[in-house]
């Protein structure tokens, strides 16, 4: 049965630098790099590849110890150039020094009629397996590569995405319905579950979404975090103890349906440039893992800036020559807030946003305006204080203090009873970014999810 | 660069880890960021921007929502005074008089709160934290006109390490640091804070038939006495006009130095909501209960004070006050959303019943806020354990 859910409590970030709808393709970039820390459930990568190696799009780059047949590949071919680590030897890139051309690795290919009646589960599982696509299947609870071995309840597909200045799906995926339609069939073919696909009903839903077939169907409404899966799973079929739901992104089903259409691992991406700081905000179409060098080179405004991974909430810091997280569609620039401000925690302004209403922040009369926000952290870390907040910007019958309180005390139990297994770091994300007493809280959530994960 | 940023610049190696005062970095930093809005940006990975609002803010906000309350006592000290002493004074002699028993306060307030803070954090080394910014303004509102000083650098004292600092300083205290202080007075110095303290007379000798008593005294003792009801010994004050109804809402009455005016706490409690920084369900729930009460008890009818109309408790005693400003307190208040509810409404009902069933304490808000402090964690318990119960039940079906 369809469902229509409306949520009313969140917070939309209205920011400077949405990309305009337009595809450019910027000069391709020389490297690529896989990072294993982009998956947090990687925790012994074993190399398949040495440094001088020629590799293909979808040649098998490293596993995890623990899982040994989910493959990690080569998102383009190549050589390799480089086998980057930090401490203690840990595996930080795998640097691909890209072909002209990419060549590719060559797997089965099917017709939509062959996947829809011919195709085995078991035959599905193996090619997505051995050709690099099995990463995009996201286990909850923890947020994790899912272990194929696992039967889940349900698999869940969000199709839109509600973070500041997030691509738009219906854009970026524009022409791909076929192969999302095949993407769709392979994960069907995957779970004797439910597959959701929700979709959103504050706008106008592309038809390879709203038409998409032998899904359920369902339309959220309501600000951000509306597009995160994780709350729409909470609202729809809830995980708790011993249950496994699976999540997979749009961009992870076309990739999907395109391994078996045209029978190759094609790591193609369209990403959106965003922020304040760049001068043409924009997609671009390249390919995952890529170098951001060439795509923000001469487009960039000021000279004290951050690149990040991903977007304002939840991405990651990268450098200018740093590498594309494998999840992320998007780049986004921001000014760097190192530097103190006069009275800066008193002062009115209408410059800064902010959730709250206190004396002198002055966002909250004008809520059409887009803001540009700078890294600052607008104060320093204390104790918590303020009660009651985080609960208006998760859409989740959680207590989030409860939970993070009993995530710092390590208390199991409690983490568990609290509903960590329901959570992964882009639920909280807006309670980190409203959070007075400025704590890391993704990053705490993490430790609990991995306490859990460890035992 | 700002002349002030060069200062600290130059000394802050004086401060830096094998400095000559690397003991005393915290109080550099304390006193950096007040200027300043430090440079710390945001983490690697996680939120890559963050909310303009902070503790300060949050905090600043609050004192001025109090500043109503703050000049109206001011004025209301002198106007005190002057009644008492049968002369008639111009608004500035008021404001001068007023301004010359308040300032005094609350410089002592926070110059040993502060001082105390900046001790302790010294010796434990860690941040100072911007809560005093409230504490001290708030002890110094509770306090009585004519108090000792010395009373209330002690009950500062006090109150800031045994109710804040022992338990891990901001946000980590039980009970309501303000009213800490204010217990310890009345439960240390029983007499002082009692009769002739409520009105500053300074030299002069009052009018005849003065008595200073406040509206709750004057309530009990009536109820104690069962001569006649609480409205007519209210109409037979020595000073006409003093406890109508409408008096005592806009505060020109004897009381501490920032609870007496009802008015200029609503006005309070108005930015308070509006900010978001108050909690409107404790602030309302508060009222309600001791409204509620109060009719409760008119329903029974015991005694005189029982049958006071239950809307004089909203504007008699330091009710309004400690509503708005005490039990809003996020850090001793019930956490969660629920328990806010239940929380304010028992502070209402106790109140009352404390006012009128206490013999030797009229004024029933302290003891009720502290009283549901320490019960506000068992409240949060039950709230969190139901939020638990039903993640449980899902689970099995």
């Amino acid at each position: 049965m369809s469902q229509t859910i409306k949520l009313t409590k969140g917070f939309d970030i209205n920011l400077a630098g949405k990309a305009a709808k337009v595809v450019s393709e910027a000069p391709k970039p020389e490297t690529f790099a896989i990072k294993p820390t982009d998956f947090p459930s990687i925790t012994r990568p074993k190399l398949m590849v040495d440094e001088g190696d020629a590799v293909k799009a979808g040649t098998p780059l490293l596993f995890d110890k623990m899982t040994e047949n989910v493959l990690y590949c080569s998102p383009v071919s190549g050589e390799i150039a480089q086998i980057k680590r930090g401490d203690k030897r840990k595996l930080l890139e795998i640097v691909i020094l890209a072909d002209k051309e990419n060549e590719y690795e060559s797997f089965d290919k099917f017709s939509i009629s062959d996947i829809r009646s011919g195709l085995s589960k078991e035959k599905a599982l193996e090619q997505m397996l051995k050709a690099g696509v099995w990463p995009n299947v996201i286990q909850r609870p923890y947020g994790i590569v899912a272990n194929p071995q696992d039967e889940p309840k349900a698999i869940f597909i969000s199709a839109f995405d509600t973070h500041p200045l997030a691509p738009d799906y219906d854009f970026a995926y524009k022409g791909q319905e076929e192969a999302f339609q095949a993407g769709l069939e392979i994960i069907k073919k995957i779970t004797k579950g439910t597959v959701h696909l929700n979709v959103s009903a504050d706008n106008e839903n592309s038809k390879m979404f709203s038409q998409a077939e032998n899904v359920q169907i369902n339309k959220f409404s309501g600000p951000h975090p509306a597009g995160n899966v994780g709350v729409q799973i909470h609202h729809l079929d809830p995980i708790g103890k011993g249950d496994i739901a699976w999540t997979v992104k749009p961009y992870g089903v076309i990739q999907i349906g395109k391994l078996f259409l045209e029978g190759r691992y094609d790591a193609s991406k369209i990403i959106a440039l965003t922020g304040s700081e760049v001068k043409e905000p924009k997609y671009y179409k390249t390919f995952s893992g890529a170098s951001i060098k060439n795509i923000i080179k001469d487009n960039i405004k000021g000279d004290h800036v951050r690149y990040v991974s991903g977007n304002p909430l939840t991405g990651e810091r990268i450098n200018a020559d740093g590498y594309l997280s494998f999840y992320d569609e998007q780049i986004t620039v921001l000014p760097e807030g190192d530097f103190e401000e006069l009275l800066g925690w008193i002062k009115p302004t209408t410059k800064k946003l902010s959730f709250y209403r206190a004396i002198g922040l002055l966002s909250f009369l004008n809520k059409k305006k887009e803001y540009v926000l700078n890294t600052n952290t607008n104060g320093e870390e204390r104790a918590f204080v303020m009660t009651g907040r985080f609960e208006k910007v998760l859409p989740m019958d959680i207590l989030p203090m409860y939970l993070f309180k009993a995530i710092m005390a390590e208390d199991f139990d409690e983490m568990e009873a609290l509903g960590i297994l329901e959570l992964v770091e882009e639920d909280v994300a807006l309670c980190e970014f409203i959070d007075v007493s400025k704590h890391d809280l993704q990053r705490i959530l993490r430790t609990g999810i991995n306490l859990m994960i460890n035992g | 660069m700002n002349p002030i940023q060069k200062f600290f610049d130059k000394i802050e190696p004086l401060f830096e880890k094998g400095g000559k005062y690397e003991k005393y970095y915290t109080l550099y930093e304390g006193h950096r960021t007040i200027l300043f809005r430090p440079k710390l940006v945001t983490a690697q990975k996680g939120v890559q921007i963050r909310d303009a609002n902070d503790l300060k803010r949050t905090m600043i906000t609050v004192v001025i929502a109090m500043i109503p309350c703050l000049l109206f006592g001011i004025w209301n000290i002198g106007h005190q005074h002057f009644l008492a002493i049968g002369e008639t004074a111009t608004f500035m002699q008021k404001v001068g008089i007023g301004a010359m028993q308040a300032l005094p306060i609350i410089i002592v307030s926070y110059a040993v709160g502060l001082g105390t803070e900046f001790a302790i954090c010294v010796i434990r080394n860690h941040p100072v934290n911007e809560g005093y910014l409230v504490t001290g303004m708030l002890i110094a509102l509770i306090m009585p006109p004519y108090i000792p000083l010395w009373q209330v650098a002690l009950a500062t004292v006090f109150a800031v390490i045994i109710a804040k600092e022992v338990f891990g300083g901001t946000g980590m205290n039980i009970l309501n640091i303000a009213l800490t202080a204010r217990a310890f007075l009345y439960f240390a110095y029983p007499t002082d804070i009692s009769g002739a303290v409520w009105t500053y007379l300074g030299d002069a000798t009052p009018v005849d038939g003065y008595t200073g008593a406040t509206a709750l005294a004057v309530a009990y003792d009536t109820g104690l006495n069962g001569a006649g009801t609480v409205l007519e010994a209210f109409s037979n004050y020595w000073a006409e006009g003093m406890y109508t109804f409408q008096n005592m809402f806009l505060g020109a009455i004897p009381g501490s130095i920032g609870e007496t005016s009802t008015l200029c706490v609503l006005v309070g409690a108005l930015i308070l909501i509006i900010t978001g920084v108050g909690s409107w369900k404790i602030i309302l729930s508060v009222f309600a209960g001791a409204w509620l009460m109060g009719l409760g008890f008119n329903a029974i009818g015991y005694n005189a004070f029982m049958d006071m109309p239950a809307h004089y408790h909203l504007v008699i005693g330091g009710l309004a006050f400690g509503a708005v400003f005490m039990a809003t307190d996020p850090v001793s208040a019930a956490h969660t959303e629920t328990g806010k509810w239940i929380y304010g409404i028992l502070i209402g009902v106790l109140t009352v019943i404390i006012r009128v069933f206490n013999p030797a304490y009229p004024e029933g808000i302290m003891l009720a806020i502290l009283l549901m402090n320490v019960f506000a964690p068992l409240i949060d318990h039950y709230v969190v354990q139901s939020n638990k119960n039903r993640r449980l039940k899902r689970a099995t079906v």
